[in-house]
């Protein structure tokens, strides 16, 4: 690589010298070889890009757990007027992901997955997924409600709500959940203090802030 | 166009500087712009928020796949920091089971990417604690000594703040102050029957342009991911990237420095470094040497510099090199704020950080612990990202939902969706962020069985809290109950007792690491006199956390700055004067 090409990479028209690991002084070695991950782009290391590679070329879920976590988020995030269910904003790849990603998750996940089916058959002679929605209901609300389930349900409610924690995360950091929740931010803006109907709703102003300021 | 010289034919320059963070950034700033030719050595890679292939401002939470979970950087995966706790082939060690956790940053303007952007000045009490409480030790300056410094880097980086006229808070040269968030207006409030002080916060981003160079904030609030505008302050936006267009500094970037060099009259010559990209072991030549490289690394560093004539490392005759590590002490809480539910929605992202803080309100002759704390506050409707909504189980059958009606907690479907909304923004959070005293016993050390991956021995740390941190931490938790309680809040979770030691953070957590290359005035106490410039080498400064002899309970890095330039500046006297 010439000078003239590091600072042409550098791209502020800097005077001075960029040089990567090398003296000046000494001649850089050229790269013939074109590698097909650079070292940033997108904002990741050249290590975070191979690493997320990796994580997506591998499945976790078989495609029964998939199907099962599917109906999961859909029971636990729906559709409403406001926005579509867990689903469709593609939480089951997130989980997918998230499990892959947090390893100490894939025991507690597939573990409650494996959990969820031995219960309903014991229950109801089949594993969830093939159960009816009411059935389905049946069994989830025994598990969905912490301060009232039954001793004998507790890993079960321990999967639910790590489940509905997963399912949160997953569906509000969407792009429809994001959405749906109303952030407002995330843009350039310039911030003048709180909107003054809601200064108003909360009896607040901005007098002693002003005394702060103005001395 | 100049080819590259011939091998053989190194220059000497002017000035090496080791590490590009607060201290190393402002060396070169000031020494490039007085003419010295400077060589500037950085571990990690070139780093521009401009840049696009750098930038992770202004993504969305789905951009990531893990959604901004802190899985791969510590910070969350839009974080600007590059490394961690843990950095790959770099191993850090503990010793006799005491806690001590490293950040490093290996990047272009090292830590100053992701920093809190908290730019405090240090008081005139924060130089003279032995005068005052009999514990560690004055420094051999006051802050009448820094104080022209502080106020030329107020005009050079830019603060924003109010004038508070506190004692032992100065204020500095101001930018106007973002007004408080909701949120920070109650708290605003409700600080108002606790008496704990609370006023603007005082931090480097840019509410107005000050030169050409740098834009100003657009308030997304992620100072954090490194700002595009260089709207707030990082040393590389700030300060290496002006000295590079002086023409006067050569910046080596994945250069890992393994040790300082001397000759036989006991000067440094240079450094040696190893080039991360072809392991070559790469000599530069100076007339003086400035290590920046952090608290930790530059201790190490001398440490790892022996020779026959410095057999226990260099500029350590003393002995000092290494202890009186310290960093600053952190607890924190949470609380849930019954009357910011169902909140209508606005951008209130602001700038990176809180609009208000309270600065240490009380006097420690009256209290069992012997140094203070300020308070950080967080809240708001931020993005969601990973981990947004978890725990709902804990809080929709606690309090009311939508319809007024307190539900069986957890739950699903429709109801519980909407619960989500309900509740979204009404959570404040606190954190106390205190002063340790320095001890000798606390210390980093080198680990005599262990290198890293380019052959360098590694630091061992010995550290642990007294008493003092204990009571400290003790008490900023039944602050933030006071707190919360005049917020008319519930605090989340139980309080934290003596059997955490009341949620203080283990030792090197709030990366404010300080203390192992001290400054005094007795060479037999201290590795550097008070112009930062080792008393055994005179051609060799430490301007980074290192020389300080007690951390504050300020954040230090407005105090590595005005060091840094104090020191720039004294080079240029001696040198100047032919002294050095």
């Amino acid at each position: 690589m010439k000078r003239r090409d590091i600072l042409k990479n550098i791209g502020l028209g800097t005077a001075g010298v960029v040089v990567s690991g090398d003296l000046i002084g000494q001649t850089p070695v050229k790269k013939t070889e074109v590698k097909p991950i650079p070292d940033v782009a997108g904002g990741r290391l050249k290590e975070e890009i191979e690493h997320n590679n990796k994580l997506n070329a591998q499945r976790f879920f078989s495609a029964h757990e998939l199907a099962t976590v599917t109906i999961l988020v859909d029971i636990i995030i729906p559709a409403d007027k406001i926005s579509g269910s867990a689903s469709q904003a593609g939480v089951p790849a997130f989980i997918e992901f998230m499990a892959k990603d947090i390893p100490a998750q894939q025991t507690p996940l597939r573990g409650g997955l494996m959990w969820l089916d031995m219960e309903s058959k014991k229950q109801f002679g089949q594993k969830f997924r093939s159960l009816t929605p009411a059935n389905r209901l049946k069994l989830v609300d025994q598990i969905a409600y912490p301060s009232k389930a039954k001793p004998e349900m507790s890993q079960g409610v321990a999967f639910f709500n790590l489940m509905r924690n997963l399912t949160a995360s997953g569906f509000f950091s969407s792009e429809m959940g994001i959405k749906d929740i109303g952030y407002a931010g995330n843009t350039p803006n310039q911030w003048d203090g709180v909107p003054k109907d809601v200064l108003a709703k909360y009896n607040l102003s901005y007098d002693e802030w002003s005394k702060h300021v103005n001395g | 166009m100049k080819s590259f010289q011939i091998k053989e034919q190194a220059p000497v320059f002017d000035v090496i500087i080791v590490g590009s963070g607060a201290g190393g950034g402002m060396a070169a700033h000031q020494l490039t712009k007085a003419g010295a030719k400077v060589c500037l050595l950085e571990a990690g890679g070139y780093f521009d928020p401009a840049d696009p292939k750098y930038i992770t401002q202004l993504k969305w939470s789905y951009e990531s796949p893990r959604r901004g979970a802190s899985t791969v950087r510590p910070f969350g995966d839009f974080d600007a920091a590059w490394g961690g706790w843990e950095i790959e082939g770099e191993p850090y060690t503990r010793k006799n089971g005491t806690k001590f956790d490293w950040f490093r940053s290996r990047m272009l303007g090292g830590r100053t990417n992701h920093w809190g952007r908290i730019s405090l000045r240090f008081g005139p009490k924060d130089f003279k604690r032995r005068s005052i409480d009999g514990l560690g030790d004055d420094w051999p300056i006051s802050y009448e000594d820094v104080a022209p410094y502080y106020d030329e880097v107020d005009k050079l980086i830019g603060v924003f703040g109010s004038k508070a006229n506190l004692p032992n808070d100065p204020d500095s040269i101001y930018l106007p102050p973002p007004k408080p968030r909701l949120h920070e207006l109650m708290i605003m409030e409700a600080n108002k029957k606790t008496g704990v002080t609370t006023i603007p916060s005082r931090m480097s981003m840019l509410t107005k342009p000050i030169n050409d160079e740098r834009g100003s904030c657009f308030y997304c609030g992620q100072c954090g991911r490194a700002c595009q505008a260089y709207a707030d302050f990082s040393s590389s936006s700030v300060l290496v990237k002006p000295a590079l267009k002086t023409g006067n500094l050569t910046l080596i970037n994945n250069a890992m420095v393994r040790e300082v060099l001397t000759d036989t009259s006991g000067l440094a010559t240079g450094v040696s470094y190893v080039n991360k990209h072809t392991l070559e072991e790469v000599t530069v030549n100076g007339k003086i040497v400035i290590l920046a490289a952090s608290a930790g690394e530059s201790a190490r560093l001398l440490l790892n510099s022996k020779s026959s004539r410095f057999t226990g490392g260099l500029a350590n005759s003393s002995g000092v090199v290494g202890k009186y590590l310290h960093d600053s002490t952190g607890a924190s809480r949470s609380a849930f704020i019954p009357h910011l539910v169902d909140r209508k929605r606005y951008n209130e992202d602001g700038v990176g950080g809180m609009h208000v803080y309270s600065p240490w309100w009380l006097d420690n002759s009256k209290l069992d612990f012997p140094r203070g704390y300020h308070i950080e506050y967080g809240g708001g409707m931020g993005m969601p990202g990973y981990g947004f909504g978890s725990g709902m189980e804990n809080v929709n059958g606690k309090y009311p939902g939508r319809d007024g009606v307190v539900k069986t907690g957890g739950g699903y479907g429709a109801s519980l969706k909407d619960d989500y909304r309900f509740f979204y923004g009404a959570n404040i959070g606190m954190a106390g962020r205190g002063e340790a005293v320095a001890r000798e016993d606390n210390y980093c050390e080198i680990d005599p069985n262990v290198v890293d991956k380019w052959g360098i021995p590694v630091l061992r740390f010995h550290y642990k809290w007294s008493d003092y941190e204990v009571k400290q931490a003790k008490h900023m938790q039944d602050t933030f109950e006071e707190i919360i309680h005049a917020l008319g809040g519930i605090a989340s979770g139980s309080k934290p007792g003596a059997d955490t030691d009341y949620g203080l953070a283990a030792p090197g957590r709030i990366i404010h690491e300080v203390g192992t290359v001290r400054m005094g005035n007795d060479p037999s106490k201290s590795a550097l006199n008070k112009n930062s410039q080792a008393h055994d080498v005179k051609n060799l400064f430490v301007v980074d956390g290192g020389s300080f002899v007690s951390q504050a309970d300020k954040n230090p890095t407005w105090t590595i700055l005005a060091l840094s330039m104090r020191a720039s500046a004294y080079i240029m006297d001696q040198v100047k004067a032919k002294k050095l």
